[in-house]
C-alpha cells in the first residue's frame, strides 16, 4: 500500500478491553504529544495479518505492546526484533490465533521484516475483560513511555543522517 | 490395564479458550470432552432494553473474526420483527460485505492455521519458510478480504457502517472499482488455493453427518433461505427453536445445540458446499471436479479445499456485485419502530448464526437469543474425536494429540463466539 512508508512508525498494540492488554495502546498514546508533530502513530488490535501489512516501507518501526510471559507485573522490555526472535508465547494475549510475535517471526522468514524493528512491552498483570490498568502496570506506565519516546527519538535520529 | 495420557494444555491456532479431554482406558475411548472455559459473555442479557438501532453495533463486538456475521444476522433479525425488507442494491452490498468476510477469515484459516497440521509444521512461520509464496499469497488474499470489509464496514474488524434497514453511507462507484484488479488477481490466487490444499496428505475419515445449511432459491447462501438438511429438514428460519434445543453441559460453558430427536448435526462450509453445490456457479464446480472434489463430502478434513472452494465463489460473487454496482439513492431504507419478533439466520464463515430478538414498542430489545455455529458444531466435534481416537488409538502419543488437534481445527473453531481458549488432555489407561 504504502511502498515508501514514514521513516519511524509508532504502533501500540492491544485491546482497550481486556485490562492490561490496553498498557500497549494507552502508552503510544501518551508519547505522541511528547514526540514531533509528524509522527505517524498507528493502534492496532494486533492481528497479524494487519500488523504485517501496515509496516511495510516503513525504516523503522517501534511496537508497543503488554507482554504475559509470567514475570513480575510492571517489568519493561526491549527486544531488537530484527536480530532476535521474539520469545514464544510472549505475548499470547494477542486478540487473535495469529498474533504480534507471529507476524514478526512470519516476516523474518519471508523477508519482509522493516530494517529496524525495536518491540517496547510491559508485563501485565491482569486480562480479563474490562477497562483500567491494574496498579503494577499503571505505575510502570510513565517510565515506559519514557522509554518509548526515548527509542522513538532516537531512530529518528539515525534515520536523518 | 494399559493407561495412557496425553495432555496438551493449550491448544493453539484456535479462537479462544477451551481444552480438550479425551478418557481412554484398555484402547477403548471412554470420554470425550471438548471443555470450554472462555468466561460467559451475557450478550443475550445485556441487549435487553438497548434500542433496536444499537444492536448490530454491540453484537459485532462478539467475535474480531466474524463481526460482519453478527450484524448481518442481528439487521435480518430485527428487520423481520418491523417488518422492513432490504433488497436491490443494499442487498447486494450486504452480500459483498459477506464475501469480505468469507475471504479474510477462510483464507486465515486455510494457510495460517490449519495448512501447517497438513504438511507437518508446527505452524505457519516454519511452514513459510518452505513454502514462502503459498503464506505470501495467502497474506495478499486476506488482505483483500480486508479492504472489503474496510470499504463497506468502514473498518476492517468491528465494522461501524452496518445498520438496521441497510447501511449508514453506500460506498460511491470509484470506490467499488479500485477494488476490481485486486479480485482479478484473487480469482486467479484462490483458484490456486484450491488446488494447493487438494494436494495435501488426507486422513482416511468419513463419518455419517447430518448437514445443515441454508438454501436459497437460487444463490449460494449468505444471508437468506430455508434451513435445510442431508435428512430431510426444510423449515422457516423463524421455526428454527421448536427443531433444535442448546442443552447445558457442565464442561463447557458453550451451550450445546442438537437437533430434537436427532443430537448432533454439522453446520460449516462442508454443509453449505453438500446441500448447495448446485447453486455454485460453472466456474468453481468446474475447478471442483478438477480436483474431484464434487459432493458429498464425507471427511472433514477435507474440508480445508472446501473453504478455499468457497474462498473462489466470494471472490467472483464480489466481483459480480461490483461490476453491476450502480450507487443507490439512499443507504438505507426508512425503519419505523414496533413491537414485534423477528428471526435471523445468516452464513458465518463457520456455519449457521441463528439470532431472535423481541423488541417493545418503542424498538427497544425486549429479549435476545444468539446461537453461534461452534456451539452448533461442539457435539459433532466431540463425535469425531471418539471415532478418529479410536481408528487411530496405536498411534504414538505425540502423533494422536497432533491430529486430535487437526480435526477440531477442520471446524475452525471460534470459541470466543460460542461462550457466550484450547488445552487438550488424552488421559489413556
Amino acid at each position: 500500500m504504502n511502498e515508501s512508508g514514514p521513516p519511524v512508525l509508532l504502533i501500540g498494540v492491544g485491546n482497550a478491553f481486556r485490562s492490561d492488554d490496553a498498557a500497549g495502546l494507552l502508552a503510544v498514546r501518551a508519547a505522541r504529544p511528547l514526540l514531533p508533530p509528524g509522527l505517524t502513530v498507528l493502534e492496532q488490535s494486533g492481528e497479524g495479518a494487519s500488523l504485517l501489512d501496515c509496516w511495510q516501507g516503513a525504516a523503522a518501526v517501534v511496537l508497543v505492546d503488554a507482554v504475559s510471559s509470567g514475570a513480575l507485573p510492571g517489568t519493561l522490555y526491549r527486544i531488537e526484533a530484527h536480530s532476535q526472535p521474539v520469545p514464544a508465547g510472549f505475548f499470547r494475549y494477542s486478540t487473535h490465533a495469529f498474533g504480534l510475535a507471529e507476524s514478526v517471526e512470519l516476516a523474518r522468514v519471508l523477508g519482509c521484516l522493516p530494517p529496524r524493528l525495536v518491540i517496547h512491552g510491559v508485563e501485565g498483570a491482569s486480562f480479563v475483560m474490562g477497562q483500567g490498568l491494574s496498579p503494577a502496570v499503571a505505575q510502570a506506565l510513565p517510565q515506559f513511555v519514557q522509554r518509548i519516546c526515548a527509542e522513538v527519538l532516537a531512530l529518528q535520529c539515525e534515520e536523518r543522517a | 490395564m494399559s493407561t495412557r495420557t496425553i495432555k496438551v494444555d493449550y491448544l493453539a491456532r484456535v479462537e479462544g479458550e477451551g481444552a480438550l479431554h479425551i478418557k481412554i482406558r484398555n484402547d477403548k475411548v471412554q470420554d470425550v470432552k471438548l471443555k470450554i472455559f472462555e468466561p460467559p459473555r451475557f450478550f443475550e442479557a445485556f441487549l435487553r432494553g438497548r434500542d433496536f438501532s444499537e444492536v448490530p453495533d454491540i453484537t459485532a463486538r462478539i467475535c474480531g473474526i466474524c463481526p460482519v456475521a453478527y450484524q448481518m444476522s442481528s439487521v435480518h433479525a430485527i428487520e423481520k420483527a418491523l417488518g422492513v425488507t432490504v433488497d436491490g442494491t443494499l442487498r447486494e452490498l450486504r452480500r459483498l460485505l459477506y464475501c469480505g468476510e468469507w475471504i479474510e477469515s477462510h483464507v486465515l484459516h486455510v494457510y495460517m492455521l490449519h495448512a501447517p497440521d497438513f504438511l507437518g509444521y508446527q505452524d505457519a512461520i516454519r511452514m513459510a519458510a518452505d513454502h514462502p509464496e503459498a503464506v505470501k499469497t495467502a497474506l495478499r488474499l486476506k488482505k483483500i478480504g480486508n479492504a472489503l470489509v474496510t470499504m463497506l464496514g468502514g473498518r476492517e474488524i468491528h465494522p461501524i457502517n452496518v445498520r438496521v434497514g441497510g447501511f449508514y453511507r453506500a460506498p460511491t462507484r470509484a470506490e467499488m472499482n479500485a477494488l476490481v484488479d485486486d479480485l482479478e488477481w484473487a480469482r486467479e490466487a484462490a483458484c490456486e488455493m484450491v488446488r494447493f490444499t487438494a494436494g495435501l496428505p488426507f486422513p482416511d475419515f468419513e463419518q455419517d453427518y447430518e448437514f445443515v445449511a441454508l438454501r436459497h432459491p437460487d444463490e449460494y447462501p449468505y444471508s437468506e433461505g430455508r434451513l435445510v438438511s442431508n435428512r430431510g429438514l426444510d423449515i422457516d428460519i423463524a421455526d428454527y427453536e421448536k427443531h433444535f434445543t442448546e442443552v447445558h453441559v457442565s464442561h463447557s460453558t458453550a451451550l450445546h445445540s442438537v437437533l430434537n430427536d436427532r443430537g448432533s448435526y454439522f453446520v460449516g462450509p462442508m454443509a453449505r458446499y453438500n446441500l448447495n453445490y448446485d447453486r455454485l456457479p460453472p466456474s468453481v464446480q468446474e475447478i471442483a471436479r478438477e480436483v474431484g472434489l464434487e459432493p458429498p463430502v464425507l471427511n472433514p478434513f477435507k474440508s480445508i479445499i472446501v473453504r478455499s472452494l468457497e474462498t473462489l465463489y466470494a471472490v467472483e460473487e464480489a466481483l459480480r456485485i461490483i461490476r453491476a454496482y450502480k450507487r443507490p439513492p439512499q443507504p438505507a431504507v426508512e425503519i419505523k419502530p414496533r413491537a414485534g419478533v423477528g428471526q435471523g439466520c445468516t452464513e458465518a464463515p463457520r456455519g449457521i448464526l441463528f439470532h431472535r430478538y423481541s423488541l417493545a414498542e418503542d424498538g427497544s430489545v425486549l429479549t435476545a437469543k444468539i446461537v453461534p455455529p461452534t456451539s452448533q458444531n461442539q457435539k459433532t466435534m466431540e463425535n469425531d474425536l471418539r471415532f478418529f481416537v479410536e481408528q487411530a488409538i496405536d498411534l504414538p502419543k505425540e502423533r494422536l494429540t497432533w491430529q486430535c488437534e487437526q480435526a477440531i481445527r477442520n471446524y475452525d473453531p471460534c470459541i470466543s463466539c460460542s461462550v457466550h481458549f484450547l488445552k487438550l488432555e488424552i488421559d489413556r489407561e
